[in-house]
């Protein structure tokens, strides 16, 4: 019989058996994911983000919305009654990373597309309490003073084009319009264009 | 869930779930029988008198191990974890998240069934549904109309009785419904007419003369020629708007971009866009309908 006593002399042995033991859980429940349809596959009429909305992302990223906005609805009524239908996989599959979030200071924005007017974004960045008194979110006046094209946008052709190997289904053309896209845009502008994006694919659906 | 690529994942989580709950329990049971002498040391001695034992696993805690393996298996037969096998109860996330959604729409639908049998009046009269309205515009209207209804620049004021599409029962009913586009083109879509930046100033000096504001009269004669001719189409010859546009009555003294010579001047000069989205998908029929009894409610003509 072999007993923990041998083991605990012989490392070797030790580390082979640890690493099995810790594997176990990330074989089970990691690595299928990447061979499943629903984890893998865009749901219908998902787009990958275009060139504006790719900067805009990217402002997202920078200013760590992510720290206080989660991305993902959960399937629990109290969520879907509120925000709108379920996040679901297949919706994130060109996000790399995805936004999903942990924290929700504020509310999530997996399906804020198009659930406020382009006017109120700009009022809610520049001075968050100019339409919600009671928010406590941060105000983001300098997006309004910075051109994309110089900062996010700088390298938009090499982000869509690294995006495109990891599976993002960008065309040539894409990337060759993406710099005249995105213009003399805003921070600001991206930002909403991202945000007016967002959760589309599974709009009024419920 | 669960719909691998092909059917080697299946089996690949089945044998990896079912080959670590075995290893488990193989582990558990040639450790008890392995034979250990009570008393006796691994031989290591630190610190001139402290010894390692080898002593077996209380019974009671290798009997909590047993139990976590019995536990797996059965979790395993009665709910989702075996690649494809659904469970016995058929459990999924989603079916729960459907079940909890019918059991609230069964029990509140024949509220809103009965709301919607009556008018906008008897609603925002009943005590509960306007209860309800509250709720539902805290949730979903505020973020624009502020959680007062009060509104703010560019956001309309709900209680002040002005209303840009109408305040009747149907003309709330259709804005919440199916959403308005608002849209002042710059200089009412006629440059020309108004005569570039030093016209505006004079036709926003005309406006302001409407509502009785402090205003330049000698501006305001020449602001009043272009008014008419490239403002009245929406706005009317007296000033007055037009619901069925949302064009704003502009003599009332309720200014949605403000009211200064600058607002006016930038609202002639670069127009105005402005959106209520359409809520009738998300929320359908029954919500629309108490949201709309609240909001006329709300204002001077809903409590007449």
């Amino acid at each position: 019989m072999i007993t923990h006593d041998k083991i605990e002399r012989n490392l070797g042995l030790m580390i082979v058996l640890t690493l099995l033991v810790v594997s176990v859980g990330g074989l089970v429940e990691i690595v299928p994911l990447f061979f499943q349809k629903s984890t893998t596959e865009p749901v219908p009429g998902l787009k990958p983000y275009d060139a504006v909305q790719l900067a805009g992302r990217d402002v997202y990223l920078r200013e760590g919305c992510y720290n206080c906005h989660s991305q993902m609805i959960r399937p629990f009524r109290a969520e879907t009654e509120r925000y709108g239908h379920y996040s679901v996989a297949g919706e994130f599959v060109y996000d790399h990373p995805f936004q999903w979030g942990s924290k929700r200071t504020g509310p999530d924005l997996h399906r804020v597309g198009g659930r406020y007017s382009d006017e109120w974004h700009i009022a809610h960045l520049m001075q968050p309490r100019d339409v919600v008194p009671e928010s406590n979110m941060p105000a983001y006046p300098w997006l309004a003073e910075r051109a994309a094209k110089n900062t996010v946008g700088a390298d938009i052709e090499a982000k869509m084009k690294a995006l495109s190997r990891v599976g993002v289904p960008y065309t040539e053309e894409d990337m060759k319009g993406a710099k005249a896209a995105i213009g003399d845009m805003t921070e600001l502008d991206v930002l909403i264009a991202y945000l007016q994006g967002l959760g589309t694919a599974l709009k009024d659906v419920k | 869930m669960s719909d691998f690529v092909n059917e080697f994942w299946n089996w690949f989580v089945i044998l990896t779930v079912l080959g670590g709950i075995v290893g488990c329990a193989v582990l558990l049971w040639v450790q008890s029988k392995a034979t250990f002498t009570a008393g006796k040391t691994c031989g290591h001695v630190w610190d001139e008198t402290l010894e390692e034992y080898n002593n077996p696993m209380p019974k009671w805690w290798s009997w909590l191990f047993y139990i976590t393996v019995v536990f797996s298996l059965v979790y395993l037969v009665l709910y989702p974890g075996l690649g494809r096998f659904p469970g016995v109860f058929g459990w999924t996330s989603v079916g729960q998240h459907k079940a909890e959604v019918e059991k609230v729409d069964a029990a509140i639908k024949p509220l809103f069934d009965k709301y919607l049998q009556m008018d906008l009046n008897a609603v925002a009269a009943d005590k509960d549904a306007m209860e309800m309205g509250k709720r539902l515009f805290l949730t979903y209207c505020m973020q624009c109309h502020g959680s007062d209804a009060r509104g703010s620049k560019g956001f309309p004021n709900l209680t002040d009785g002005d209303w840009l599409y109408g305040g009747e029962p149907e003309q709330i009913i259709e804005t919440i419904a199916n959403g308005r586009n608002g849209i002042m083109p710059p200089y009412g879509g006629n440059e020309e007419a108004v005569g570039g930046p030093s016209g505006a100033k004079e036709v926003a000096h005309y406006v302001r003369s409407l509502s009785g504001l402090a205003h330049d009269s000698l501006l305001a004669t020449k602001g009043k020629e272009k008014f008419e001719a490239a403002c009245v189409a929406c706005h009317g010859p007296d000033g007055t708007g037009m619901h069925a546009l949302g064009a704003p009555n502009l003599t009332d003294k309720v200014w949605l971009y403000g009211s200064s010579e600058a607002a006016i001047v930038e609202t002639i000069t670069k127009g105005r866009q402005n959106k209520m989205p359409a809520w009738k998908d998300f929320l359908g029929d029954g919500k629309v309908h108490v949201l709309s009894a609240y909001v006329f409610g709300l204002s001077a003509g809903g409590k007449q």
